[in-house]
């Protein structure tokens, strides 16, 4: 039995962040970081570029062995979490060895989710895009297919059909919502990102659920569609969303719902347990109430709350609560989306179509949400706006007609 | 010791919004300006959005491709063209635009600081933007030894402390020390049983006698030929303007090789808070109080280190804790010109609780005094004659700083502009002794 005062399982932006978090207060505790991956920590987003060939696998490494040496805690790969005992405060691996912490953090993240589909249960060979490896083989599988097909129109999915209509495949996309991004972006501003797509040569299906998928020959498959309509590819490349990696936590006693359950610290409902980033269901700004919203800022913020509680750091805050954020780039070109930006019915919308698109959405003279299309703003900036809930009735109508410089002006007045 | 950086400043008050700045940011960088200046609240008012090179950058925590990290060296949040994915994530972690999308290229784009030479700097007409060199200033004496013993019983958030400490880590070991009676020795710098609390040899002569006793000792080294010896007075305004004042004013009337720190905060803070001679119009202190028939001083403060400069030492400067790299600058030129002659540093040194105001506030005090010409920041030198080394155009209104301050919460719109058109005349007389011209209105 190895002992550790900081356990934290997962090596990625919830379990970095944290690691940072914990040592700006506990210099010397002893930590150790197991993860199930076997290569050094690396962030999810950047597997498309991985995919396009744009970052080599060993520069999207983000920490090195000199990294973990110099911040006293112990990096240990192909370590899968198999179970928790919380009354004994160990975690039990794969391999059978196990681990006792004083405190823990559950930091594993979220996995494909692979939608209940005849012909998705092993029996048709499929891709999925959440880790290097996955990167690796898609990348792999790419030069020598011709047609592929990508199921899911959310960022992954897009991502890769992106990647994969660059590199000469006849791609198609299947979303079961009559837009891709959805959540993220209003129909205009997806129309405008549908468009690209097509110009691009890729198909897409908008609307459609995909019923079966067979392949007969075991190379080549075909993906039927709801409306009968029938997709043949040799490339199939699962994007349907993903869901937290929670199972492992099954009769542990702690509590999961979608994710696991937070509260505005990051703790379980389980004393010395805390969870963080996207397998955790935390606090959301707009509702108030424990949603997933699965992004690096809320994995981020998550973390770092998380290890500011578990060393005791007195200068703790608890969570806003998270907000929806996207930057999404596509053929060069850029879509930004924070908050209830694809909201009807909350508030007053304010849209402005030129070369740009943006769509503004005020709720008592409050900013809830922006998104634009091939017209950058100031995320970060309209992101303090809303969180803060920073009146505007004062400055709206400059905000509705410059709100990068309003946004920068108000920002630059209020914290000097 | 922690660390610090050097950083560019931005006073909203000085901008005219003529955008230079970012004309020559455009220009160096070949691309689109790092800098923006933006319209403000109202007319002719402006404000930035710029890099703040944050100590704990969100920009790089949220990349998910290392290509953004803080310099160790510089501080600058390097962005590394190479990694970068333009993801544009690291828009979505800054919350004051530093990090925003460069239309020329499609990438991001962020201040580097001109590797510590920013064009921006260069070009700004008016001062708004300043490149402060503080942070190096820091990194350069912090780790040095400190000359007083830890635990010093000053009162909480004293920068008559942060005086001390400062310019004796600057000066060194090579010193012989005054302190008279007031605040410095008073919090224990003399020591206590025997044993002294400075590691320089220090003594505390009378009120009346610092500048006399430190000529002797002076004379003496100078006999044995010890020329590298610091001989100096870290002392009070008190002990200087008024019951010192005859020493002083003899000894730098005969030369003496004396360097004469002066801390003024205003009063005789250490013994009750009683008024000094440089006691500002309308403060309140224990003997000039405030009730039915009195408000606060009745009388204007004595500029002493001008009449420093009728003696014509060989140095005379006056400094504030709110720029250190200035006070810095001038500890150097000072303690030169004490092996020449006198010469005489006169530090404002708010003072926390007799001024009434909140210890967290006091650094603020200290700028906002001198960006109103509360207190002028120049040098003397007979050879050069007076000199701003801080530029009193543009001010902020006396009301601003004032209100910062409790022994002024009870002015009268009258005594506002008692004060006000003294700092005003005072400005003109100095600028008339810079050869400056007077500002037209
Ligand atoms: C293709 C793609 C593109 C994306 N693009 C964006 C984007 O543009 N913007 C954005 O904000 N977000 C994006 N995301 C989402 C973003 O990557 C995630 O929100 C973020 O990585 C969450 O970090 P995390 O630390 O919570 O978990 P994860 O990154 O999921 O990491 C989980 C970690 O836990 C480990 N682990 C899992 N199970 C176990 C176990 N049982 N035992 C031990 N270790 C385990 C894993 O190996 C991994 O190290 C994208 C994701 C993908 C896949």
């Amino acid at each position: 039995m190895m002992e550790t005062k900081y356990l934290i399982i997962g090596s990625s932006h919830a379990a970095l962040e944290a690691l940072r978090a914990i040592r700006q207060a506990d210099r010397d505790g002893s930590m150790t970081m197991l993860t199930r991956d076997g290569h050094m920590p690396y962030s999810p987003t950047i597997l498309p570029y991985v995919v396009s060939g744009r970052s080599a696998p060993d520069r999207a490494i983000l920490r090195d062995e000199t990294f973990f040496a110099a911040n006293g805690c112990a990096f240990v790969g192909n370590a899968t979490a198999v179970g928790l005992d919380a009354k004994g405060k160990t975690v039990a691996l794969a391999d059978g060895r196990s681990w006792r912490y004083d405190k823990l953090l559950i930091a594993t993240g979220a996995a494909p989710a692979i939608p209940p589909v005849p012909g998705l249960d092993g029996s048709v060979p499929f891709h999925v895009l959440r880790s290097l490896d996955d990167a690796m083989s898609l990348r792999n599988a790419m030069g020598a297919a011709r047609r592929a097909v990508v199921l899911g129109g959310g960022l992954v999915g897009l991502h890769a059909a992106e990647n994969l209509a660059e590199a000469g495949l006849a791609v198609s996309v299947v979303e079961m919502r009559p837009h891709v991004l959805p959540g993220y972006f209003d129909a205009k501003a997806s129309g405008r990102i549908e468009a690209a797509f097509t110009e691009h040569g890729v198909k897409l299906f908008l609307g459609r659920t995909v019923v079966a998928v067979d392949a007969p020959d075991g190379r080549s498959c075909t993906v039927r569609l709801d409306d009968g309509g029938a997709i043949e590819a040799d490339l199939l490349l699962v994007a349907t969303g993903v869901k937290p990696v929670a199972d492992w936590l099954s009769g542990s006693g702690v509590a999961v719902d979608r994710g696991v359950l937070v509260d505005d610290t990051m703790r379980t409902n389980l004393p010395d347990v805390w969870a963080a980033g996207d397998v955790a269901q935390a606090k959301d700004f707009h509702s108030g109430t424990q949603a997933l919203i699965g992004i690096i800022p809320t994995a981020v913020e998550q973390g770092r709350l998380a290890g500011m509680d578990m060393a005791g750091d007195s200068y703790l805050k608890p969570y806003a609560g998270g907000v929806p954020i996207n930057t999404y780039r596509f053929f060069g070109r850029v879509a930004l989306s924070i908050g209830q930006a694809a909201a009807d019915g909350c508030g007053e919308v304010a849209e402005q179509e030129g070369g740009g698109y943006r769509r503004v959405v005020l709720a008592d003279g409050r900013l809830v949400g922006y998104a634009s299309v091939d017209e950058p703003f100031d995320v970060g900036i309209m992101g303090e706006l809303i969180r803060r809930r920073v009146d505007l009735s004062g400055c709206k109508e400059d905000f509705l007609s410059r709100p990068l410089e309003t946004g920068r002006r108000l920002m630059s007045e209020g914290w000097r | 010791m922690g660390t610090a950086f050097d950083t560019i400043a931005f006073k909203a008050s000085a901008c005219d919004g003529c955008g230079k700045c970012m004309t020559a940011c455009a220009e160096a960088k070949q691309g689109a300006s790092r800098i923006s200046i933006v319209s403000g609240a109202g007319e002719g008012r402006f404000e930035l959005s710029l890099c703040r090179q944050c100590g704990d950058p969100k920009c790089a925590m949220v990349c998910p491709a290392g290509a953004l990290a803080k310099d160790e060296a510089s501080g600058v949040i390097r962005w590394d063209a190479n990694q970068c994915v333009d993801c544009l994530l690291c828009t979505a972690g800054c919350s004051f635009g530093g990090i925003s999308v460069d239309s020329h290229t499609a990438r991001v784009a962020k201040c580097d600081q001109c590797d510590g030479d920013p064009a921006c700097v260069k070009a700004c007409p008016t001062g708004a933007l300043e490149w402060v060199t503080a942070g190096s200033v820091f990194k350069k004496y912090g780790d040095r030894e400190d000359m007083f013993v830890p635990g010093l019983s000053g009162c909480q958030g004293c920068n008559s402390e942060l005086i001390m400490r400062h310019a004796m880590r600057k000066i060194g070991r090579n010193a012989v020390l005054a302190t008279p009676p007031g605040c410095i020795p008073g919090m224990g710098s003399v020591g206590y049983n025997g044993k002294t609390g400075t590691k320089v040899p220090v003594f505390h002569p009378l009120l009346t006698n610092t500048a006399s006793m430190l000529a002797g000792i002076r004379r003496y080294y100078d006999r044995i030929g010890r020329k590298d010896i610091v001989v100096m007075a870290l002392a009070g305004d008190g002990g200087t303007s008024d019951c010192g004042f005859h020493a002083v004013s003899g000894a730098a009337e005969r030369g003496e090789k004396v360097l004469y720190v002066c801390v003024d905060n205003e009063g005789y803070m250490n013994t009750g808070m009683q008024r000094s001679s440089t006691t500002p119009f309308g403060s309140w202190t224990s003997t000039t109080p405030v009730g039915e028939h009195m408000r606060g001083k009745t009388q204007d403060a004595k500029n002493l280190p001008l009449i420093m400069v009728a003696h014509k030492c060989a140095y005379v400067a006056t400094a504030s804790t709110g720029y250190m790299e200035d006070l810095y600058a001038k500890l150097d030129k000072a303690v030169e010109a004490s092996f020449r002659g006198f010469s005489y540093l006169h530090i404002y040194s708010p003072c926390p609780t007799g001024w009434r105001i909140p210890s967290s506030k006091v650094i603020e005090a200290c700028r906002m005094s001198v960006d109103s010409n509360f207190v002028t920041l120049w040098e003397y030198t007979r050879e050069g004659g007076l000199r701003f080394t801080r530029s009193p155009d543009r001010p902020i209104p006396i009301r601003d700083y004032v209100k910062l301050l409790g022994k002024y919460r009870h002015l009268d719109e009258a005594q506002l502009d008692h004060i006000q058109a003294r700092v005003d005349e005072q400005v003109a007389l100095l600028r008339m002794m810079a050869a400056e011209p007077v500002a037209a209105e």
